[in-house]
């Protein structure tokens, strides 16, 4: 089932006008700054679809870039964001996209600073609710529909164990599993949802196992 | 967990409870929260509705592009003088299902049911029948509840997404929310809530998704007032016991189908329809060029 709970239909409470061009554009730009874990100096957006056709009236482009700001849909700036971001050094940038996309409502975002960059790619698919279906170059299937941590790894024997026992330990229940690799031995991704919510702690338990890149997790 | 609305009313039925308590045990089993959390943070929805009607009906709102706003407090001033044609609630609903979507296209502050396009309906149904049935807090809580609870049914079958399903999916979602959540909050049956729905849906299949300019404005703000009055007229023809001869979950599949086969200039690219039309391409030229796009 997609959506889960009856906030799914009844909510979210939002800035006008969309609730998938505008509070899911919102929810995908603010999984994207959650998982790049702090305020990048660039942000490019690519645009497909409706997206790309009605981005401007809207309000998918400041939608986009206040979650990057990590605002959430009912945050009152969020008409003014793109305001905020370059006031504050932030580059922004939107590609208007021409090449047809499975779903209507796709975005690619690439977050940048120093020392990293970061490619996502997210769709809204109705209600403010939203998925996101490709990060670095992984393909996932990240539903939002639970809570999930996102574990990135080197590729060693014992890493999934290691996750799947501290969780197990904090009696959390894993509904949903995938693992993913680019090359054997290389870097790989873990989405892992869950049952329960998230607590720091066990983020930071998890991201002092050996072989952890990084850990991050989004919401329900 | 209920797949499909027989599912949900033989739930009801069985348990003997009413829709809206159905949709609260669910909710509490899913998220393990408790029911006074469930019921707060639909209580702020609900303060949310409510602000933003008020505000709809007594502020001359504008958006952005000019194209909405001010209407529903036309209305309010029409129902005033008391020469309306249809009825005083019928209006009360509909002026106030308006006042939520011009809210929404000023970039105000709305709570989607189940979209932003779309988040006029349940509302205007709700606070257009306050005078009227004067219901407790609760029950007004639990009017969101059933609401939800048929919408969770369409979300998870068909669609709520103009994008993918049309505006038959968004409005027209609402609308059958709406008329199922209203026959609860009138005293109905469970059954009599999903014909109802079933009733209001029907009347909304193939409902395009065309908006001028690509904005929530035209014709979203005037659709969401006709499915307020629709969703009325439905709600009263199910309490008088008509039934729908396609069952509810039929419907709910037609529109899922119908939106699959529907033209993509149709659903909510800004390509076809309203949008195509002379004027509609008139006010899309002017918009973009104050916008300089």
């Amino acid at each position: 089932m997609k959506y889960r709970t009856v906030f799914d239909i009844i909510g979210p409470i939002m800035v006008g006008p969309s609730s998938s061009h505008t509070a899911g554009a919102a929810r995908i730009g603010r999984v994207a700054r959650t998982l790049f874990g702090t305020k990048p100096k660039k942000a490019f957006f690519h645009l497909y679809g409706s997206f790309e056709k009605t981005y401007r009236g809207h309000g998918t482009d400041v939608a986009l870039v206040a979650g990057v700001l990590d605002y959430d849909t009912d945050d009152p700036r969020l008409p003014q964001s793109i305001t905020i971001a370059e006031k504050d050094g932030m580059e922004v940038q939107f590609i208007e996209e021409k090449a047809k996309m499975e779903h209507p409502n796709t975005v690619k975002i690439i977050l940048e600073n120093d020392e990293q960059q970061m490619e996502l790619v997210g769709i809204s698919i109705g209600g403010g609710k939203i998925e996101i279906i490709e990060l670095n170059g992984f393909q996932l299937k990240l539903s939002g529909n639970h809570p999930a941590i996102l574990v990135v790894h080197n590729d060693r024997f014992g890493v999934i164990a290691a996750v799947s026992n501290i969780l197990a330990k904090h009696e959390m229940n894993i509904g949903h599993m995938e693992v993913s690799r680019k090359e054997k031995g290389e870097e790989a991704l873990m989405v892992i949802e869950v049952d329960q919510n998230v607590d720091s702690h066990v983020l930071k338990e998890l991201d002092q196992l050996p072989h952890i890149e990084h850990v991050t997790k989004i919401h329900e | 967990m209920f797949k499909n609305v027989a599912e949900l009313v033989k739930k009801a039925n069985e348990e003997n409870k009413k829709i809206s308590e159905v949709m609260i045990e669910q909710e509490m089993f899913v998220t393990e929260k408790s029911r006074e959390e469930i019921v707060e943070k639909m209580r702020q929805n609900l303060l949310v509705m409510e602000a933003a009607v008020e505000r709809g009906i007594t502020e001359n709102v504008r958006s952005v592009s000019g194209m909405t706003g001010g209407d529903a407090v036309l209305l309010q001033d029409y129902i005033k003088k008391g020469q309306y044609l249809s009825s005083d609630v019928l209006l009360d609903a509909v002026s106030k299902a308006v006042a939520t979507n011009e809210v929404n296209a000023a970039m105000g502050m709305i709570c989607a049911t189940p979209t932003a396009g779309s988040a006029g309906v349940v509302p205007g149904v709700l606070f257009g029948m306050k005078n009227k049935l004067q219901p407790t807090e609760e029950e007004m809580l639990n009017y969101l509840f059933v609401a939800g609870a048929f919408g969770f049914v369409v979300a998870n079958n068909a669609s709520i997404s103009g994008a993918a399903g049309g505006c038959q999916a968004e409005v027209g979602s609402a609308t059958g929310m709406a008329a199922a959540a209203l026959v609860e909050l009138a005293g109905g049956t469970p059954q009599q809530s999903a014909e109802a729905m079933a009733i209001a849906l029907k009347n909304m299949l193939g409902l395009v998704c065309d908006p001028v300019a690509g904005l929530v404005e035209v014709p979203c703000v005037k659709r969401n007032a006709m499915g307020a009055s629709n969703a009325i007229v439905a709600a009263d023809m199910a309490l008088a016991g008509i039934t729908s001869r396609i069952p509810t979950d039929e419907v709910i599949d037609a529109m899922y189908r119908i939106g699959q086969t529907m033209p993509e200039a149709l659903r909510e690219t800004g390509e076809g329809g309203l949008a195509a039309t002379k004027t509609g391409r008139k006010l899309e030229a002017q918009i973009f060029a104050r916008e300089g796009k």
